[in-house]
C-alpha cells in the first residue's frame, strides 16, 4: 500500500509539470489553433535561465527562498520574452496562411531553439541546484513523498486555481474567451486580438518556464534536449484532456503522470512510453475530441 | 441635426467583380436609416466596408462623434473601428455562446475599459471599481432590452428572438455613436419582429443613430426616416419611405423588368 501511495505521488509530481507545459499548448490552440511545437523549447529555456540566476545567486550566498522566487521571476520573464518574440515573429506573419505553414514554423523554431542553446550553452547535462530544502516536517512521510514533489504539487495546484480564476473573472480573461470563440466578432465588439494572442503567448510561456524550474530543481540535471520530450509528453498530456480545454489539460497532466508512474513502478520502466501512449491511443479511439473537448464543428 | 456618418464615393471590388461602386450615405444624428435591396446589392459588403473588415478599394467613411471629428475610417481594423463608435450585429447569430449573457454584454464594455494583466493580478482599488462599474453598466443595458431575468444563463439557452436582441445589447455596450444592425430581424416571428420595432424606435427616441440592413419591409417602412436602396453595387435610390414606395426604379430592381406589365 506504502508502494502504491508513494507511487501515486510521483505520478502526480509528473503529472503536476506536464499539466504546466500543457496549459501552454491547450490555451494557444484555443485561440489560434495552432499546435506551438516551440513550446517545449520555452520550457526548456525556462530552466536554462533558472539555472544561471539560482547558480549566480548562489555565488552570493543568496538565502535559499530568495533564489527560488528571483529564479524563478527571472525564468518567467524571459521565457515570456521569447513566447512573445516566436509569435511575433514565427506566426503572426502568416496567421492567414493555410494551417499547415504555421505548423512548419513551428517545428522549425523548435529545432532552431534547441540548437541556439545547444551552441551558445552546452551539450552536457548541467547539475542543477538543489533549491528546495527538505523540511523537518516531512520526515515522517519522506519515503514517500518528497518535499520537491509536494512543493510541486502544491505550487501548480495554485497556479492553476489563479489562471482559472483570471479567465473566469478577468477583463482579459473574458478577451481571452471571446476571441477563442469567435475571433472576427472579437474584434468587432472592440478587443485588440493581436494583444490578446501575444498575452496568451505570455502567460503560457511563463507557466512553461515555472515547470522547468521545478522539475529541473526535482531532478537535478538539465540539458538543451530536455524541452522535446517534455514537450511530446505534454502535447499528449493536453490531447488526451481534450486540447483546447484548459481544465482538460490539467486533467491530461495529471492521468499521463500517474499512468507513467504505475508503469515503472509494476511493470518496469522501460514501458512508461508504452503505457503513457497506449493511453492516448485507446482515448483517441473512443473519445477523438479527448476527455473534456468538444467535438469541433466547422463555422460557416 | 449633425452629421454621424458619412461615407463617400466608397467603392469595393474583388478581382474584376465590383461589388459597391461609388456610394454615398450619410447619416444625422438620432436618424434610422434602412439600406435595402435585393439579395446580393452589396448590403452587407458595405456594412463589411464601414466597419473595417474589408478595406474599401477607394472612397472614404467619416464617423462624427462627440468626442471626435471627421475620422477616417477606411483602413482601419475593426476593433479600432469599435473603439471610434460603431457597432455592428451579423445577419447570423454571433454571440459567445459559453459565456453568461451578462458576460456576453460585460465583453462589449472590453473598449471601454483598462484594466490589465497586472491589475487582475494584484486586484487593485481600480480594477476593483471598474469591474464593478463593468457589472452596472452591462446589467442596466440589459433591463433596458428586457434580458435582465435571463442575466446568468448561457447565451445559447436564449430563444432565438432573445438572442437576437442580446446582439443588439452587446453592441450598445461597446457606446456606439452609430448602431449598425444587418438584417435584425432575420427569422423572427410577427411577435418577434414587433417587440424589435419597439426596441429599435425605444432606442432612437433615447438618441441612438441606427443604420439598418432589413428585408422586412414593414418594418422599414415603419421605421426609418430615410431610405437608399443598392442594386448590383450602385444607389439607384434615396428617399423617404413614401418616396421609395412609389420609385419606379426601385420597384423594377425588387420585381423585374415584366412588373409593370
Amino acid at each position: 500500500m506504502e508502494y502504491f501511495i508513494e507511487l501515486f505521488f510521483s505520478g502526480l509530481t509528473r503529472g503536476s509539470i506536464y499539466a504546466l507545459i500543457a496549459l501552454g499548448y491547450t490555451m494557444v490552440y484555443g485561440i489560434i489553433g495552432l499546435i506551438n511545437f516551440a513550446h517545449g523549447e520555452i520550457y526548456m529555456i525556462g530552466a536554462f535561465t533558472a539555472y544561471v540566476i539560482a547558480t549566480v545567486l548562489g555565488i552570493y550566498g543568496f538565502p535559499v527562498l530568495a533564489i527560488i522566487v528571483l529564479a524563478g521571476l527571472a525564468a518567467a520573464i524571459w521565457s515570456s520574452a521569447y513566447g512573445y518574440t516566436i509569435e511575433k515573429v514565427a506566426y503572426k506573419p502568416i496567421r492567414h496562411a493555410p494551417r499547415l505553414s504555421p505548423l512548419i514554423s513551428a517545428i522549425g523554431m523548435s529545432i532552431f531553439l534547441q540548437n541556439y542553446v545547444l551552441l551558445a550553452q552546452t551539450s552536457d547535462f548541467l547539475a542543477f541546484p538543489e533549491l528546495i530544502p527538505d523540511f523537518e516536517f516531512m520526515e515522517p512521510i519522506a519515503h514517500i513523498v518528497g518535499t520537491t514533489d509536494m512543493v510541486i504539487i502544491v505550487s501548480t495546484i495554485v497556479i492553476m486555481l489563479l489562471l482559472t480564476l483570471f479567465i473566469k473573472k478577468s477583463r482579459t480573461g473574458k478577451a481571452m474567451r471571446a476571441t477563442a470563440q469567435d475571433r472576427t466578432m472579437a474584434k468587432l465588439i472592440g478587443i485588440n486580438v493581436d494583444q490578446v494572442i501575444s498575452v496568451t503567448f505570455i502567460i503560457g510561456s511563463a507557466l512553461a518556464a515555472l515547470g522547468g524550474l521545478l522539475i529541473a530543481s526535482h531532478i537535478g540535471q538539465i540539458n538543451f534536449y530536455i524541452g522535446f520530450i517534455a514537450g511530446i509528453k505534454a502535447f499528449t498530456a493536453a490531447v488526451l484532456g481534450g486540447i483546447g480545454s484548459i481544465p482538460g489539460a490539467v486533467l491530461g497532466g495529471f492521468i499521463l503522470g500517474l499512468t507513467e508512474s504505475f508503469a515503472t513502478g509494476y511493470v518496469s520502466s522501460d514501458y512508461e512510453d508504452v503505457f503513457a501512449f497506449s493511453l492516448l491511443v485507446l482515448i483517441l479511439i473512443f473519445k477523438p475530441s479527448g476527455l473534456l473537448g468538444k467535438a469541433e464543428v466547422q463555422k460557416v | 441635426m449633425s452629421l454621424i456618418l458619412d461615407v463617400k464615393k466608397l467603392s469595393m471590388r474583388f478581382g474584376g467583380i465590383h461589388a459597391l461602386t461609388d456610394v454615398d450615405l450619410q447619416i444625422s444624428s438620432g436618424e434610422i436609416v434602412a439600406l435595402i435591396g435585393p439579395n446580393g446589392a452589396g448590403k452587407t459588403t458595405f456594412f463589411n466596408c464601414v466597419t473595417g473588415i474589408y478595406k474599401p478599394t477607394s472612397g472614404d467613411v467619416l464617423l462624427n462623434t462627440p468626442k471626435t471629428k471627421n475620422i477616417r475610417l477606411n483602413g482601419l481594423k475593426p476593433n479600432q473601428v469599435t473603439i471610434k463608435g460603431m457597432a455592428r450585429t451579423f445577419q447570423n447569430i454571433r454571440l459567445f455562446q459559453s459565456m453568461s449573457v451578462l458576460e456576453n454584454v460585460m465583453i462589449g464594455r472590453h473598449c471601454r475599459t483598462k484594466s490589465f494583466i497586472f491589475g487582475a493580478a494584484f486586484r487593485t482599488k481600480f480594477t476593483r471599481e471598474e469591474e464593478q462599474q463593468t457589472i452596472e453598466k452591462s446589467y442596466a443595458i440589459l433591463q433596458k432590452i428586457g434580458l435582465e431575468v435571463s442575466a446568468n444563463e448561457l447565451a445559447s439557452n436564449l430563444s432565438y428572438g432573445e438572442q437576437r436582441r442580446l446582439e443588439i445589447a452587446r453592441a450598445l455596450a461597446t457606446e456606439p455613436a452609430l448602431l449598425l444592425l444587418d438584417e435584425p430581424a432575420a427569422g423572427m416571428n410577427p411577435q418577434e419582429t414587433q417587440d424589435l420595432e419597439a426596441l429599435i424606435l425605444r432606442l432612437q427616441q433615447e438618441g441612438q443613430a441606427i443604420l439598418l440592413i432589413e428585408h422586412d419591409m414593414k418594418l422599414v417602412m415603419n421605421l426609418s426616416h430615410r431610405i437608399y436602396v443598392l442594386d448590383y453595387g450602385t444607389l439607384i435610390a434615396t428617399g423617404t419611405p413614401q418616396e421609395i414606395r412609389n420609385n419606379p426604379t426601385v420597384i423594377k430592381a425588387y420585381l423585374g423588368e415584366g412588373a409593370d406589365a
